[in-house]
């Protein structure tokens, strides 16, 4: 290296006398140069190297929950793609797959030219995924030490789209709280029982029914099996007492339906998950306080399956009856024992709790929904047109309708499904397994696969 | 000075002197599910403030609630005329898991009411009879809902008979306009399914001007009401300060008729129809119940002989209204003349001096 540097300067000296740098002789000046340039060389490389070790916490693809999503709406999202910042956390990279599609050209090109050792660029991809594996070229050629385990982040995430989610909610409270709405204002699709039929019975039911309605929808190739679960007749008798019985045997019997398939000597590869993931639970806008019946149910419930509370109809809350209202509401659940999603007790780490705490003090959302789109300020946008002003659904001044849908479908439905499973159903596990042992050690013969389980 | 002229044409004047100077007693009930904006509403209509130092239980504490009756009793003056309102409350209504019965407290005070009226009217001294009956019950539904709810329906059945009824839809900026038509037909068709007899606002005389005759088959056409309430004031900027509750997407305002029926639910309990109540409640509603208990004081045999010959001429004197079913009786009644009724009132009377007499032989053999 040295030796062009001579060569390059001995050509200057020549014909440039006029130039004379500072401090002397040039042979200081050839080694400052060079000083100079090797600086240069190792703080790119080396700070490209720190960005590519995997020791950080990777987040899985589908851990997030979020869908590919051209806006970085969610909290936490709008970190700005930086040009040769490696992409560990797929989510971020699927969120600002528009910036992607700039990046993964420019990248392939100088820095190729190092010459990383394990370059990635070489695996085949799926012409499919908007988002570039590139950013592996630009390993620091001093990074010996890259195997490439990071790139199980993609496999997984390949794997999570064709296989595809689901996700089943519930959705209780008295009839005409617009939980319909919600539930098609939510999905931006007519999914909910309603809609899907045509003759929908205006008249109450006599005892609380359990109706399950499935679709399939997709987003950006991801396909989702969605069920929304309606409990018409609940809270519209006179006698409401035991109403949340018919929910919890359903809840129950989901369960079961599970803990069989799981317990069978020949498993399917694929468990079909008709767990309620989600239930919401519609809270009439009083102004007041939470009623008996809500906290009775919500009692019971919260041990089953995670609740998530929201105040219905709340274009009739002024902002400070709301303010007001929501805080007697925590306030009662809290001198009640119940705890709505997301549970303090299942916050895994600090990271956890401070989002969660967010969402918490928000708790219970004060949502509008609609069905109908209305032209305001030029844009088409979902509201409710009333003679002294429209109220927009997802204008988070008006409502909380867009906080809701974050913490249902963007953010944290992946750990809904998880809680669900990993706390709710093991309880319920543990629960039928106690019965069996207690059964079998009573000298009763337990008929089943329990038995064969334990 | 007129030949012809005898002056008795002065005499509504004397009326109108003496009743001002007599005041007005009013009671007023107000019945619905909590969190409908009763006691709102009932603060606007007045412009008092009845709910002052009203507490709202906790909801722990409203899990072994029952149903309770409050009075709250305002003098209000306007114009040189004194009202004297009483507002029955009924918290803890509907509020609790099992609803069932819960409204027969309610049909329980109104009949004590009447109760307590015949026994001052066929008493001694009859100058001073505070009149403590329920002249109108506004029945608050929820906005939410679609149509009256099974609850509603019981209660309303329970009561229609014995006090007028004015539905009202409580919090009604819950609704697009176009959704409360919808309740409102929803409603109307209901109370017509389920044979409940609500208030009927009588029609306006044929020589009335047309003016007054739209206004008022507008108003009758709104029922029922889809009432907002509010006492704050809200400034909005330039224009002038309105009654209203502000949103971050608008005001809705109180006192508009575009708005809310708030309006016309204040003209015609208050300023147009305060009297028309008290009489249909006297005439109606009272006699009905008197009749019912006569009749069946009467039938199980009554302590001597001599009253029961007495009541068994007041009652064959009375054939019209206990023989037939209310809601024809009424459609009857409307259509006799005001002297008819003034001729029953004389007969009434006229067997209450004898009556008391009876009573007054009674109670000195008791003694």
């Amino acid at each position: 290296m040295r030796a062009p540097g001579r060569a390059r300067l001995a050509g200057l000296g020549g014909g440039e006398r006029a130039i004379r740098l500072g401090p002397g002789s040039p042979l200081l000046l050839l080694l400052l140069l060079l000083l100079l340039l090797l600086l240069l060389f190792s703080f790119g490389c080396g700070w490209r190297s720190r960005c590519c070790s995997p020791v950080r916490r990777q987040k899985l693809p589908y851990e997030c929950g979020s869908f590919p999503e051209p806006a970085a709406e969610g909290p936490g999202r709008g970190r700005a793609p930086t040009p040769g910042a490696s992409r560990f956390c797929a989510c971020d990279v699927r969120n600002q797959a528009e910036e992607a599609d700039d990046i993964s050209d420019p990248q392939a090109a100088p820095e190729a030219a190092l010459g990383c050792i394990g370059d990635m660029a070489d695996t085949p991809r799926d012409a499919g995924l908007k988002q570039a594996p590139t950013p592996r070229n630009e390993k620091a050629p001093a990074d010996f030490g890259y195997v490439g385990i990071d790139s199980i982040l993609e496999q997984m995430r390949r794997k999570a789209m064709k296989q595809g989610f689901e996700f089943n909610i519930m959705v209780v409270g008295q009839s005409g709280l617009g939980k319909s709405t919600l539930i098609n204002t939510l999905f931006k699709s007519k999914i909910s029982r309603k809609s899907v039929q045509p003759t929908s019975e205006e008249r109450i039911p006599k005892t609380i029914e359990i109706k399950s309605i499935t679709h399939d929808i997709e987003e950006k190739g991801v396909r989702m099996k969605l069920t929304v679960i309606d409990t018409p007749g609940f809270g519209d008798h006179i006698n409401n007492e035991n109403c949340w019985q018919p929910i919890m045997k359903f809840i129950n019997d989901q369960y079961e339906k599970y803990l069989q398939e799981e317990v069978n000597i020949n498993r399917k590869k694929r468990i079909p998950d008709t767990r309620v993931h989600c239930c919401l639970y519609f809270i009439p806008a009083t102004g007041h306080s939470l009623r008996p019946l809500d906290i009775e149910f919500m009692k019971r419930l919260s041990k089953v399956v995670n609740i998530v509370p929201v105040i219905a109809k709340a274009d009739t809350l002024t902002l400070e009856e709301r303010v007001y209202f929501k805080q007697r509401i925590t306030a009662d659940l809290l001198s009640n024992g119940i705890d709505v999603y997301p549970q303090k007790e299942f916050d895994e780490d600090s990271e956890d709790r401070l989002v969660n705490e967010k969402f918490r003090e928000m708790i219970p959302f004060a949502v509008v929904g609609s069905d109908h789109e209305y032209q305001v300020n030029g844009k088409r946008i979902l509201g409710r047109k009333t003679k002294w002003g429209t109220i927009e659904v997802e204008n988070t001044t008006h409502c909380e309708f867009a906080y809701l849908r974050d913490l249902l479908i963007r953010t944290h439905m992946q750990n809904i499904k998880d809680i669900t499973s990993s706390i709710h159903f093991e309880a319920y596990r543990v629960k039928r397994l106690h019965e069996g042992s207690h059964a079998m050690s009573n000298g009763v013969e337990e008929k089943g696969p329990e038995a064969q389980e334990m | 000075m007129d030949k012809e002229y005898v002056g008795f044409a002065a005499l509504p004047n004397q009326l109108h002197r003496k009743s001002v100077k007599k005041g007005f007693d009013f009671t007023l009930m107000v019945a619905g599910e909590s969190g409908l904006g009763k006691s709102t509403l009932i603060n606007s209509l007045f412009l008092t403030n009845l709910y002052e130092d009203r507490q709202l239980p906790e909801a722990s504490a409203r899990l072994t609630q029952t149903l309770t009756i409050e009075r709250r009793g305002v003098e209000i003056e306007e114009g040189g005329i004194k009202v004297k309102l009483t507002l029955v409350d009924t918290p803890g209504f509907g509020d609790s898991v099992d609803c069932s019965d819960c409204w027969l407290p309610v049909v329980r005070f109104i009949e004590e009411q009447f109760e307590q009226y015949l026994r001052d009217e066929s008493g001694l001294n009859r100058k001073n009879i505070q009149d403590s009956r329920v002249h109108c019950c506004l029945y608050f539904i929820s906005p939410f809902g679609r149509g009256l709810r099974p609850l509603d329906v019981a209660f309303l059945r329970a009561v229609h008979e014995k006090v007028n009824i004015i539905p009202v839809i409580g919090k009604a900026d819950a609704l697009m306009p176009k959704e409360t038509q919808a309740l409102k037909q929803r409603i109307r068709d209901q109370l017509k399914e389920e044979e409940i007899n609500i208030y009927q606002f009588p029609d306006c005389d044929s020589d009335e001007d047309e003016d007054f005759k739209r206004q008022d088959a507008e108003m009758k056409e709104s029922i029922p009401f889809a009432v907002v309430g509010s006492c704050e004031v809200v400034r909005d900027g330039g224009t002038r300060p309105v009654r209203g509750r502000r949103y971050s997407w608008g005001t809705v305002e109180v006192e508009n008729p575009h708005h809310c029926d708030f309006l016309n639910l204040r003209r015609m309990l208050v300023q147009t129809h305060l009297q028309d109540l008290k009489e249909v409640t006297h005439d109606l509603l009272y006699e009905g119940y008197r009749a019912r208990c006569l009749q069946s004081l009467a039938r199980p045999g009554a302590r001597d002989r001599a009253s029961r010959s007495k009541l068994s001429r007041q009652s064959a004197t009375e054939i019209p209204l206990p023989m037939l079913p209310l809601a024809e009786t009424e459609k009857l009644i409307r259509e006799k003349d005001e002297e008819l009724r003034r001729m029953q009132e004389m007969l009434e009377k006229m067997q209450a001096q004898m009556q008391q007499s009876q009573t007054q032989g009674e109670q000195s053999e008791a003694l």
